[in-house]
């Protein structure tokens, strides 16, 4: 059996939608409806999917930012939901680590990159200052920087360089999780890679999971150990992700990997096939009946317009939803 | 070999640099005229020649020194029961400065408390400092400064306290939209996910972010408060004399003003340049402290 750190069992987070003066609910936004998922210890797992699908819900809910409406999140076995808010903040909350999207919005431009660092330290943890100090320069050497640009501000720093502080903050208080929402994709292509190397380094060292959002095919397969296809709050095809990527199964799968390959003139003549998507994500608000996907589908037949296909899984792990399949 | 054109860069940055002196000047000239001012409200002992309550009889009511009848010992001339309103205007310095400040620091605190908490807090705090808010911007704060030195007699403390009562509200409605914004910035969320105290991010996160458009707040009031005074002071509602403040200056002046002009005219002036002095100032600052406009 696997190392398992943390686990989602069904989680489901729908918005209630109101109106009026009363404030009456009269819908529900299902942004998150129904997905299971596992992160071993030391492993990756990406949420892939396009925006609405429910990725960075699921990974606020993760980092306790939202409140899920029914599901259980279990940390190395323990249901989060049992826990008290003295013990998530004791237990919980120090082991998880967090890197966001945009590096030049996610540090106070008025605090100091020792202050910005320090931050998960100050607030967990009780610490003498030159304990704080010595750990301070040892992340930023941790990850590619050295100890004097503590003294700076993070607007005398690249993008790259501030990602880089932002991993350095996300490691202080040496977490077993860490949630990485699109940690490139503000980046430029040529420091992606250098970003990406960094966070496997880092985990190859600290055997740290990571759960990361994407929705950059390369990224995802780079980085990944497992993958999650998400699509309208659920989760469509889930697997390694090498054995994913090679065998697509779900239409949707095959339409992302498609609509990320170069097209080359050449493509015609060899015959292969490119995928694209007609219309919109159906709004969550009123999702289709049947296959959620199937308003998009090339390969729909009539049923999948009313029997709803289950997340099966087809050998080795690697689950799909779909009526074909 | 190519030949390379040199770029005369002083032209091509000209209109720039223009810009930039200009803005240099309306920066140096206002901080100059607050400066020269607290200096001569702190030594106003030693600078003014006369004491700010000195009646003179035989001296009343001449002219300044450059008139008919004027005399160098009186360079601005005497009010209407022979003190000297260069020492008067010295003098009032302190009081008019001194107000200003204390009711500014009162205002500010007060308003940038109220407005990040109902900022960052949200809900139900929000809709009720903002109500209150609402009150105070909606109420006439002469009325309010009036009926308060009718209730407990005219003062320093009961300017001070008549202003400070409303003026906090324009600080609290700013502040709070600043909080707003920053609440929902990603770095506020990071220090959510982190784990800090609700009180740890208005102090680390929200205040000092908040901080310059306070800076830029508070210099334009200092003319606001002058004014009120004098306001007040016009009304009767001011500082009480024998003390000189530039505002009842004015007010005495007010009904020799066909004959002895000089009277409402100097302290007047004064008025006019601190608050010429701290709209300048303001304006500086914001457009030092926006970034759009900073690369102009």
């Amino acid at each position: 059996m696997a190392d398992v750190l943390l686990e989602g069992r069904d989680l489901t987070k729908h918005y209630p939608v109101r109106k009026g003066i009363l404030q009456r609910t009269i819908g529900w936004v299902r942004a998150v409806d129904g997905i299971s998922f596992t992160i071993e210890r030391g492993k990756t797992l990406s949420l892939v999917g396009e925006s609405g699908a429910g990725k960075t819900t699921t990974a606020k809910a993760v980092l306790l930012q939202e409140k899920l409406t029914s599901g259980t999140i279990l940390f190395e076995g323990k249901d989060l939901s049992h826990f008290s808010p003295a013990q998530l903040k004791a237990e919980y909350r120090p082991r998880l680590g967090s890197v966001q999207q945009n590096p030049w919005s996610s540090m106070n431009p008025r605090m100091k990159v020792r202050n910005i660092i320090a931050e998960p330290l100050v607030v967990n943890k009780k610490q003498t200052k030159q304990q704080l100090q010595s750990r301070i320069s040892e992340l930023l050497e941790q990850v590619g920087l050295s100890a004097e640009h503590a003294e700076n501000y993070p607007h005398e720093f690249s993008g790259g360089q501030r990602q880089r502080i932002a991993v350095a903050r996300a490691m202080a208080l040496n977490p077993s999780l860490v949630v990485l929402d699109e940690p490139v994709s503000a980046l430029d292509v040529s420091i992606r890679a250098q970003i990406m190397n960094l966070l496997k380094d880092l985990q190859e060292q600290y055997n740290l999971s990571y759960l990361v959002i994407a929705h950059n095919l390369a990224t995802v397969r780079y980085m990944s150990h497992t993958v999650a296809i998400m699509y309208l709050g659920q989760i469509v095809e889930y697997g390694e992700a090498e054995e994913l990527f090679e065998r697509p199964l779900h239409p949707y799968t095959k339409a992302l990997i498609s609509a990320s390959l170069l097209t080359l003139p050449e493509d015609e003549d060899k015959g292969v096939e490119k995928i694209i998507l007609r219309g919109e994500m159906p709004s969550p608000l009123n999702p289709p009946a049947g296959c959620r996907f199937h308003t998009r589908c090339g390969e729909a037949m009539p049923e999948c317009g009313q029997s709803v296909p289950p997340l099966r899984d087809v050998g080795g792990g690697h689950k799909v939803a779909c009526n074909k399949a | 070999m190519a030949t390379t054109k040199v770029i005369d860069w002083d032209k091509v940055g000209g209109g720039i640099k223009r810009k930039s002196i200009f803005l240099e000047i309306t920066f140096i000239l206002p901080v100059a005229v607050l400066f020269l001012l607290v200096i001569m409200a702190i030594f106003a002992p030693l600078l003014a020649p006369y004491p700010y309550d000195q009646i003179s009889m035989q001296d009343r009511l001449l002219p300044p020194f450059f008139m008919d009848g004027g005399t160098t010992a009186h360079l601005l001339g005497t009010d209407n029961i022979g003190r000297d309103i260069l020492s008067r205007v010295i003098y009032g310095a302190q009081i008019s400065l001194s107000i200003s400040l204390i009711v500014i620091a009162i205002t500010a605190s007060i308003g940038t408390v109220l407005g990040i908490l109902a900022g960052y807090l949200g809900g139900r705090t929000d809709a009720f400092l903002m109500r209150v808010t609402d009150i105070s911007l909606s109420f006439p704060a002469i009325l309010i400064a009036i009926l308060m030195a009718v209730t407990i007699g005219p003062g320093y403390w009961t300017v001070v306290l008549a202003i400070s009562m409303l003026g906090w509200a324009p600080y609290a409605r700013l502040i709070r939209g600043e909080a707003l914004k920053l609440r929902e910035s990603d770095f506020v969320a990071q220090a959510r996910i982190i784990g800090a105290s609700p009180v740890r991010i208005m102090f680390r996160h929200i205040f000092p972010n908040v901080l310059n458009p306070l800076i830029v707040m508070v210099t334009l009031s200092v003319g606001f408060v002058i004014l009120t005074e004098a306001a007040l002071s016009y009304l009767g509602a001011g500082i009480p004399p024998p003390a000189a403040s530039w505002g009842n200056m004015v007010n005495d002046g007010r009904t020799f003003i066909d004959t002895a002009w000089w009277m409402s005219l100097f302290p007047g002036i004064v008025i006019g340049l601190v608050v010429l002095a701290g709209n300048f100032l303001g304006d500086w600052l914001r457009d030092k402290m926006d970034p759009r406009l900073r690369q102009l």
